[in-house]
Parts: structure tokens; sequence; C-alpha cells
């Protein structure tokens, strides 16, 4: 019974993570209508940067704000050099230039920081609450992943940019003739989601340590957690992290022949589930066209 | 109608406005001008170029050569998300909303594009920017019921029948306050009842709110009785122009729609 509660505990600390970056996923393919394989590298090099603000000296409490920070003028960047001016090209197009952007910053991250594997000090202490159920490191990354939904979700429903950004996802022409500048409203989603994908690097380093392909298996349970939820919506593909978090641990737990090494099919097995019985997820809403 | 449509300036002016897609000639300098609370229809045979202009005047597309020229100032060189601020609203022939937003949503989108708040003053939710949310609270309350509205204002307009999507585009166009109004076959999808209901609502727009109406439609009993000019185009050129029964004895036009030799 412990067992099973620790494990669910561990599967939700971890979903938090994916949900996360499933949210950073969800966000572009509004915004764009591509999947941006990219993202975890995205994300990873925040993380490095982190580190290297941590090396440096500076405090917790300054590194975090400042990662975010630079992380959402590195995301619109990106946006405004390489994405915009793709525009309407073709899907091959843009798969094309995310493989480009993987590689790229990928590299750049060996090239300036080195394949070596480093630990990464967790924000919140070594320590574990409940009589060893739950480590400090877990509940902190509960905590940050529900505050940034919570943030998001008021953003959007609450704020005029909000809005201007969700009906400018919706229907570009129609939101430029109400007066919206979508290509304004594409990068700050980009920004957004390289903000949120950066705090889901910084929160998952302590656990995989810091390398240039750490972020590569979270980004297809993320991916996972996309898909399973809906692409289209961003509540269900935050659940679908979750849901991917808690599946991957039981798993990984409970089934003899899976164990700790062939966790990673799991999600891909999902994905192909998912896609094969319902392709728009299990909280994804399907227009219906009038006829 | 009113006293001001008798002002010398017109509001807005086409002039000579030439559309290519490849090899062709989609607007053939087409020329008209609309003075202001004109209601103006502009008809034509389908593929005459209608919706070109349409979207030349939305600044969806940008006229080869020639010049348009609204409130005294050309529109060629503002791009199209400007339009609202310069005054110029639209609907779609085929309804263009955000489909999963609620109806309040749609035309808060439209009504916010007037506010000058940024993003700085937004994030920090200064007061006078709540001030404005209020102004537009009221913007978009006082459209809802304007257009009768408010049985389905918190739904989303993707389920909505056809006639009541019509009337959310609308109203989104109502609410950057537009002082010329573009509307692309308002009638198209609309039954008898429906239509003569919009015919009303056109006018009423035009006299209550001061809108100049530039509309594109088919629907020719609408057209000849809301109009106070006509512009006929066929074949990216305009053949006639002039008051419904002048246009509706000219021989050209009967040419055009009919088939037939010219004269």
């Amino acid at each position: 019974m412990e067992l099973l509660i620790q494990q669910l505990v561990s599967g939700v600390a971890t979903g938090g993570i994916y949900a996360c970056m499933a949210l950073s996923i969800v966000m572009i393919y509004q915004a764009i209508h591509h999947l941006n394989f990219a993202q975890g590298e995205m994300a990873m090099f925040s993380t490095f940067i982190a580190w290297q603000l941590l090396q440096w000296g500076l405090p917790y409490w300054i590194v975090i704000p400042l990662t975010v920070a630079i992380s959402f003028s590195g995301g619109i960047a990106i946006e405004r050099i390489v994405i915009g001016p793709l525009g309407e090209a073709a899907v091959l197009s843009h798969a094309v230039v995310f493989i480009g952007l993987y590689a790229v910053i990928n590299s750049l991250a060996s090239f300036i920081w080195d394949f070596t594997t480093r630990p990464f000090p967790s924000p919140f202490g070594a320590g574990s609450q409940f009589g060893n159920l739950i480590s400090n490191q877990q509940i902190g990354m509960i905590a940050v992943t529900l505050l940034v939904l919570a943030l998001l979700y008021a953003f959007f429903r609450y704020t005029r940019v909000g809005l201007a950004m969700r009906a400018a996802a919706e229907n570009p022409t129609s939101a430029r003739l109400a007066g919206i500048r979508v290509g304004l409203m594409a990068a700050l989603g980009w920004g957004m989601a390289a903000a949120v994908g950066s705090i889901a690097g910084v929160l998952i380093a302590p656990i995989v340590f810091l390398e240039p392909n750490m972020m590569l298996s979270i980004l297809l349970y993320g991916f996972a957690g996309a898909v399973l939820g809906g692409l289209s919506n961003p509540a269900g593909a935050v659940a679908g992290g979750f849901a991917v978090g808690v599946i991957e641990n039981l798993a990984g737990t409970y089934v003899p022949v899976i164990g700790s090494e062939l966790k990673l099919p799991i999600a891909l097995l999902l994905i192909v589930i998912v896609l094969v019985f319902r392709p728009t997820g299990l909280f994804g809403r399907t227009i219906v066209q009038r006829v | 109608m009113s006293a001001r449509a008798a002002d010398t300036e017109p509001q807005l002016s086409v002039r000579d406005v030439a559309v290519r897609f490849g090899g062709i000639l989609a607007l053939d300098g087409v020329r008209f001008d609309l003075h202001r609370g004109q209601i103006l229809g502009l008809i034509g045979p389908n593929g005459a170029g209608k919706t070109t202009l349409f979207n030349c005047l939305s600044r969806l597309y940008t006229p080869a050569s020639g010049d348009i020229v609204y409130e005294g100032g050309s529109i060629l060189s503002s791009p199209s998300h400007r339009m609202p601020v310069i005054g110029i609203g639209r609907t779609f022939q085929n309804v263009s909303l955000f489909r999963r937003l609620s109806v309040r949503d749609n035309i808060r989108v439209g009504a916010h594009s007037t506010s000058a708040s940024d993003l700085f003053s937004e994030s920090l939710a200064l007061p006078w920017v709540r001030r404005q949310e209020t102004r537009i609270d009221l913007v978009v309350a006082e459209l809802i019921d304007y257009l009768d509205l408010a049985d389905v204002a918190d739904v989303p307009v993707n389920g909505l029948p056809f006639g009541t999507q019509k009337r959310v585009e609308l109203a989104r166009a109502l609410a950057i306050k537009p002082g010329l109004l573009l509307l692309d076959e308002p009638a198209g999808g609309l039954n008898h009842e429906e239509v003569v209901e919009l015919g009303r609502l056109i006018r009423q727009i035009r006299d209550e709110r001061g809108v100049t109406v530039l509309l594109v439609e088919h629907h020719m009993g609408l057209v000849m009785s809301v109009s106070d000019k006509i512009v006929v185009l066929n074949f990216g050129r305009k053949i006639a122009e002039g008051a419904p029964p002048e246009v509706q004895s000219n021989p050209d036009v009967v040419a055009a729609y009919l088939g037939g030799s010219t004269r």
C-alpha cells in the first residue's frame, strides 16, 4: 500500500513536469498548428543558463525569475527570426526547421557546457515529509506546476492579451481585421511556451541530472501527454501530462517486464494507441461542420 | 438621405483600383465615391470582382495600381490590423468568427481594438486599464442587447444557427465603432423573414449609429430596397452606377445578368 501511494505521488510530481512540457507544446501548436520538436532542447538550454547563473554565485530566488525572463525573450527571438518568416510554408518545411533548431540548440549546449553529466541542486532542499512518503523536491514540483497552470489559466481567461492570443490562434484573418497583431501574438506565445519550458527544465533537472540530452525523454512524455489529452485543448494536455506521469510510474513498478528501462516505450505506445483509437485525444474537441 | 450625405467631400473614394491574379485582371480600374451616411450596394454576376474589391478595402489584398482614400487619407500604407483604428469594419460572406469563443468574447475582441492599453500597463492591471475594461463591458453589453443576442451571450458560437452567427459577426464589426461598415453578402443563407429583418437592421444601423455602409449582395430585393446608390461590376469593370431604378433599367446591367448582346 505504501509503495502504491509513493509511486502515485512521484507519478503526479513528474506528471507535473510532463504537463508543463505538454502545455508548451500545445501553446505553440495552437498558435502555428505545427509541433515544435525543439521544445525540449529550448528547455534544456534554459536549464543550463540557470545552472550557469547558480555557478556564478547568484541565489536561487534571483536565478529563477532571470532564467524565465531570458527564456521568454529567447522564445520571442526564435519566433521573430526563424519561425515568423516561414509564414504559411508547408508542414515539411516547418518539420525541417524544427529539427534544425533541435540540432543547433543541442550542439550549442554541448559546445558551451560539454557532455559531462552534472548534478543540479534542488531549489527545495533534500529533505522529505510525512515519513519519507514525499520528498521536498516532489512537493515543490507539484506546487510550482499548479501555480504556473493557475497563472496561465487566469491570463488566458481574464486578460485582454490572453483573449487576443486565443482569437489570433483561432482565426488569424478575422483577428487581424479586429485590430490584433497576429504575428506579435504568435511571438508572445513562443515566449510564454519557452518560459513554461524553462520552469519544467529547472524542476526536473535535480532528478534527471543536467546534460544536453536530458530533455529528450521528457519531451516524448510531454508529447504523449499532449496527444493523450488532445492537442486542441490546453487543459486536456495538462491532464494528459499528469496521467502519463502516473501511468509511467505504476507500469514501471507493477508490470515486471517493464521496469525502469522500458518506461519510455510506454509513452510511445500511448501515443500510438491514442492516435489509432481517438485521434482528437481524450478531451480534444472535434469541430462539427454544418452541412 | 441624412443631411450629412450632402457633404461635398466623399468619405470613401475608390480611385482606378486594379488587381491582377497571375494573368487575370480581377479588378480593372474601378472608381466610385461613397458619401458619409450613404448605403452603397455593390452588385454584379459571380466573379465580377466584388469580394476582391472588399478584400482591398480591408487591406487583405494590395491593388496593383490605383488608390483607396478614406477620410482624406490613403489606406494603402496601413496594414490590415490598423483598419479598426482607421474606422473600417467588415463581415465575411461565410462568417469568419472565433468559433470556440463565446458570443460575448467574440464581440469583446472587436471592442478591445479601439482601447489604447498596452501590454505593460495591462499586466500591472493599472487602474485606468480596469476603467477601460468596464467601458468595454458596457460597449459589449449594449451590442448584445442591440442585436438581440442576450439568450446566447455566453454560448460558444460554434453551434449557433447561421443567422445568429451573422448577427454576432455584425456585432463584432460594430464593436470597433466603425465609420464605414463593409458587409459581404449579409443575406446569404438567410430565410425570407430574416432578410426583411436584415434590411430594416442595416438602415437602423446607418440612421442610429451614423455608419456608412458598403454592401455586396446577390439578393436583389434587399439591395434595391436598402441602397441609396448602386455600383455594378462585371468582369472587374464598373458598368453602371446610380440610384436603384436607374441601374435596374440600364441595358448593360440587364445584359450582364441575363446575357445577350450589349446594345
